[in-house]
């Protein structure tokens, strides 16, 4: 039976119908993540199941899936890819983590990022840089760079990253997969080493749509462990996929701007499409999308400066001297818009511009059902070229940061290739809570055109 | 310069300065778990770092969740001060680096605490002889006396405990297992301009917060901790100036706050408290003597010394960088919450004791001891409402038997530990009326009369106080088992022919 190229979904009908075990599974997957690691540098650390590990229950239970390094995983190394946790080895489990177990998932690694989340490229690992599946010289976006690439080159057939702004919808669409961030919400942050505490989104990087509904149903859900979470009821998300629905959406004209000719052809393109299949498309107006990146870097360096206060190496890890350059700059910059005398004229500021963002978004959710627009501007980067930016991470993600700021979820899917061979993405943006219609209409494209192939041509390089 | 001089210099001194006190007292809740995660609050002698989980370690990625619990009792403390309740309150986090604050910051509240603007009141007792209970609360005097003061409680809000650290001669040890424990933090206004005020008003506030059973409120166990903060402003009129007054309160007069306040840490106890103040009037008032202002800093209390030391100096304000914490949603609460929080509050120290003088016509001093401990409350009128109370009779006809029971409990003449049937019993012991052989008794008034032929010719001639003499050889006598009353009318009838 030909493992390569199964969807999680194949995967776990041929595991039931016994047409395939769960050990050769997981030797499969662990052998290609082995092999290709060296050159694309996606993981931070790989379980080897020959050997015992440290937790007792290690054995083959189900499907592998990567796990960001954010997420801390019981008895496995988490580091966030700061050096500052190079030994740090968690006696808990993040509640995400802990629901995919329950499905029976099996953690095969965890997968490189930008040091503590800080970072559209996973250039600022303290491991080494993750390469670009569909050109090494190339960054794979970031951070949640290492799930991108590993699931990009079929190392696992699906796993898990986390998204501030951009972090999941980003690297997705420079490595050709599909990323899902979730509501602010929806699922629970507990055991997620936190970043942006009032925007991180732990959310599913798939080869399918399927795949992504199947994952976001299990992570879903309230935790008692953390008290942003919502009560909301979990949708049936795989079963809603099938409805045939027929949406409105809005192309926010401020989005079509300042993009590389090639996101712009692919991505009105797929627009085209979609009318094609029926769906009503509409010019819509929202804020200009640059006015986000100062409200988010404000707020969420603020955050970061708190919530990076704790690693002092007194209870575990490393002590501060360990933080990279990266870090450094942020918690400065977030201590500072804090502080006394500059808290009015920075921090609240950017909260009140958050509710006009929230407002605005509000206002065009009434007259549409979903928004459709590029989730970058450009297609992946060479490695190196984000010195050339003092702000590169938020301004990489400036199509992704309105939805981050106000909670919304929002999904990234492969559009079609650039003229240099690279992926380009396609960004739908929902209302609160409305993944389900996001992943509906994401399917209906993906049924339309099977992505353009982008994912099988993808993981073809690495066969 | 002569005597008079001297002392009328001595006064003016005196008044010179006019003390402004302002109190944070930290409450420690008894609640069964800490504050935002599962942990058990009581970590009383437990192993070190026995009584943790990731979230009050400051573990990466644990998040803090409410305890409800907790919420509900600072708002009970509120609402029994005076204060008015929040209808939208939230956590704040407040940012400072030390060993036994593991995440960096305290979750604290910052600028929408849960409970505001409350007061308490007291009034000095117009009798009584001791001095400090003659500052008490007296309800026959009402508030509107021109002695009774009000202070005014600022704010009252909830906030998270830290770990404990141990200094060993070389090394610094840290002890998580108090970290996260629920904290309330009480704030007065500058309204104490005296130490024993200061000192009634914290035993006061004890005993309300021992009455609502939330906290020990311990200064010895830690589980209530004050840290005044002390200064001294120019008295404006020493001989007419009125301080602190109800019908003129403090935020109603012009006087001019000093520009530097010290405060004051590591005060066990409510007499360390009174010791430590008067110690730093003292010293704060020989600085301004000499023309300069004393430096605004933290300071220690050391009781052995009898004197406060310098810790470290608070000439920067600690810049806490206060944001709204964002791993909590805000709280919002209804009027019915309020109002059935409110519900739940016992009968208040002051109100109970206004009630005993009243209903059981208790003098000021008995009911106040009484109702110093809830329970002894209880008790006191678990034993008025028995039937077998009946059986008692008081020695004077102008006490009544609850007076009779208070008085027993307040001397001390019976435990108050017995369950409350074996009380009565020794009460009633105390006091049944003595069942009197009538003939006997006749037979030994008669004896005693013959037996002392000058008293009665003294008695009869004028020296009446000597029917206490009868009385008690009689008394002697019949060995106790006659009731004096008795005795005395029988006397009388016998020698008043």
């Amino acid at each position: 039976m030909d493992i390569f190229g199964k969807s999680i979904t194949q995967l776990r009908e041929l595991i039931k119908d016994k047409k395939l075990s769960k050990q050769e599974v997981w030797e499969y997957f662990a052998k290609r993540s082995t092999k290709y690691n060296k050159k694309l540098n996606a993981y931070v650390t790989l379980l080897d199941k020959t050997q015992k590990g440290s937790d007792p229950y290690l054995g083959f239970s189900g499907i592998p899936l990567a796990i960001k390094d954010n997420f801390c995983t019981k008895g496995v190394r988490t580091t966030a890819s700061s050096k500052v946790l190079d030994d740090f080895v968690p006696s808990y489990e993040s509640t995400v983590t802990a629901k995919l177990k329950a499905e029976g998932y099996e953690l095969l690694g965890k997968t490189n990022m930008d040091a503590w989340a800080h970072g559209s490229s996973t250039e600022t690992s303290d491991y080494g840089p993750t390469k670009n599946p569909w050109d090494i010289v190339r960054a794979p976006g970031g951070s949640s760079g290492g799930t991108a690439a590993a699931v990009s080159a079929y190392l696992v057939p699906g796993g898990i990253g986390s998204e501030t702004a951009g972090s999941i919808r980003q690297p997705a669409s420079w490595c050709g997969v599909v990323g899902l961030k979730p509501t602010y919400g929806r699922v629970s942050r507990y055991g997620v080493i936190a970043m942006g505490s009032s925007f991180d989104c732990p959310g599913p990087m798939t080869t399918t749509i399927e795949d992504a509904a199947l994952l976001l149903g299990i992570i879903a859900g309230k935790d008692q462990y953390d008290a942003t979470s919502t009560s909301n009821e979990v949708p049936n998300y795989r079963k809603l996929l099938h409805e045939k629905k027929v949406f409105t959406i809005g192309v926010p004209k401020e989005y079509m701007k300042n993009l590389e000719k090639d996101v712009y052809k692919r991505v009105t393109e797929s627009i085209d499409i979609l009318q094609k299949m029926g769906h009503t498309i509409k010019e819509v107006s929202l804020l200009n999308p640059s006015y986000s990146i100062s409200v988010y870097t404000i707020l969420q360096r603020a955050e970061v400066s708190s919530n990076l206060g704790r690693y002092d190496g007194i209870r575990y890890g490393n002590n501060r001297s360990f933080f990279g350059q990266e870090a450094k700059r942020r918690i400065m910059l977030g201590t500072y818009t804090l502080s006394h005398g500059y808290y009015d004229a920075f921090y609240k500021k950017a909260q009140k511009i958050k509710t006009l963002i929230i407002n605005d978004l509000k206002r065009v959710f009434a007259d549409v059902d979903l928004i459709a627009a590029p989730p970058t501007p450009m297609t992946a980067l060479k490695l190196g070229e984000f010195e050339k930016y003092p702000f590169f991470g938020e301004t990489m993600d400036v199509l992704n940061e309105a939805a981050a700021v106000a909670g919304t979820p929002a999904i990234s899917i492969p559009c079609g290739l650039d003229s240099k061979g690279l992926p380009v993405g396609l960004q739908f943006m929902g209302n609160y809570f409305d993944e389900e219609n996001i992943l509906n209409l994401s399917y209906q494209f993906e049924q339309e055109t099977n992505f353009f192939d982008v994912i099988k041509l993808g993981r073809e390089k690495y066969i | 310069m002569n005597y008079e001089s001297y002392i009328i210099n001595r006064l003016n001194n005196m008044n010179k300065y006019t003390p402004v006190i302002g109190l944070e007292i930290h409450v420690e809740l008894k609640t069964k778990s800490k504050m935002f995660c599962q942990c058990d609050a009581d970590f009383f002698d437990k192993k070190p770092n026995s009584n943790t989980c990731p979230v009050c370690l400051g573990m990466p990625g644990a998040l803090p969740v409410p305890n409800r619990t907790a919420v509900e009792w600072a708002i009970k403390i509120g609402q029994a001060l005076g204060c008015s309740i929040n209808k939208q309150s939230k956590f704040d986090r407040k940012h400072y680096f030390y060993p036994d604050l593991p995440k960096a910051y305290q979750i604290s509240q910052y600028d929408e605490p849960l409970a505001e603007h409350g007061q308490v009141i007291l009034t000095p007792s117009p009798r009584g002889k001791n001095p400090v209970i003659n500052k008490r609360m007296d309800p026959s005097v009402t508030p509107q006396d021109d002695k009774s003061k009000i202070f005014r409680i600022t704010r009252v809000h909830l906030e998270e405990d830290t770990g404990k650290l141990t200094h060993t001669g070389k090394d610094t040890l840290v002890d998580f297992n108090r970290s996260g424990v629920p904290l309330v933090e009480i704030v007065t206004e500058p309204d104490f301009d005296n130490s024993v005020d200061v000192k009634i008003f914290l035993e006061e506030l004890h005993t309300i917060i021992r009455y609502l059973d939330v906290s020990d409120a311990n200064m010895e166990e830690g589980s209530m901790r004050l840290e005044p903060n002390i200064s001294l402003r120019k008295t404006l009129n020493p001989k007419s100036e009125i301080r602190n007054n109800i019908k003129i309160p403090n935020n109603k007069q012009k006087f001019e706050l000093p520009n530097y306040k010290v405060e004051v840490k590591n005060i066990n106890s409510f007499n360390f408290a009174k010791r430590a103040i008067e110690y730093e009037i003292k010293r704060q008032a020989k600085i301004l003597d000499k023309g300069e202002t004393p430096a605004q800093e933290t300071r220690g209390y050391d009781d052995k010394k009898g004197v406060t030391f310098s810790q470290r100096s608070k000439e920067e304000a600690q810049d806490y960088r206060y944001f709204p914490e964002p791993d909590i949603p805000p709280m919002v609460f209804s009027d019915e919450e309020i109002e059935s929080i409110r519900k739940t509050l016992p009968e208040l120290p002051h109100e109970k004791l206004a009630r005993f003088m009243k209903e059981y016509r208790l003098k000021y001093a008995d009911a106040f001891i009484l109702t110093r401990n809830i329970q002894t409350a209880l008790y006191f009128e678990s034993i008025c409402a028995d039937t077998a109370l009946e059986q008692i009779e008081v020695p004077d006809k102008s006490t009544s038997s609850q007076q009779l029971v208070a008085n027993v409990m307040v001397n001390k003449r019976i435990p108050t530990r017995l369950p409350q049937e074996e009380f009565l019993q020794k009460l009633i012991k105390l006091y049944k009326p003595v069942e009197v052989d009538e003939e006997k008794l006749t037979q030994v008034i008669d004896h005693v009369i013959a037996q002392h032929p000058t008293q009665v010719a003294q008695y009869k001639g004028g020296k009446m106080g000597l029917i206490g003499f009868f009385i008690g050889q009689v008394m002697k006598e019949m060995k106790g088992k006659a009731d004096p009353k008795t005795v005395r009318k029988k006397i009388h009838e016998s020698l008043d022919i």
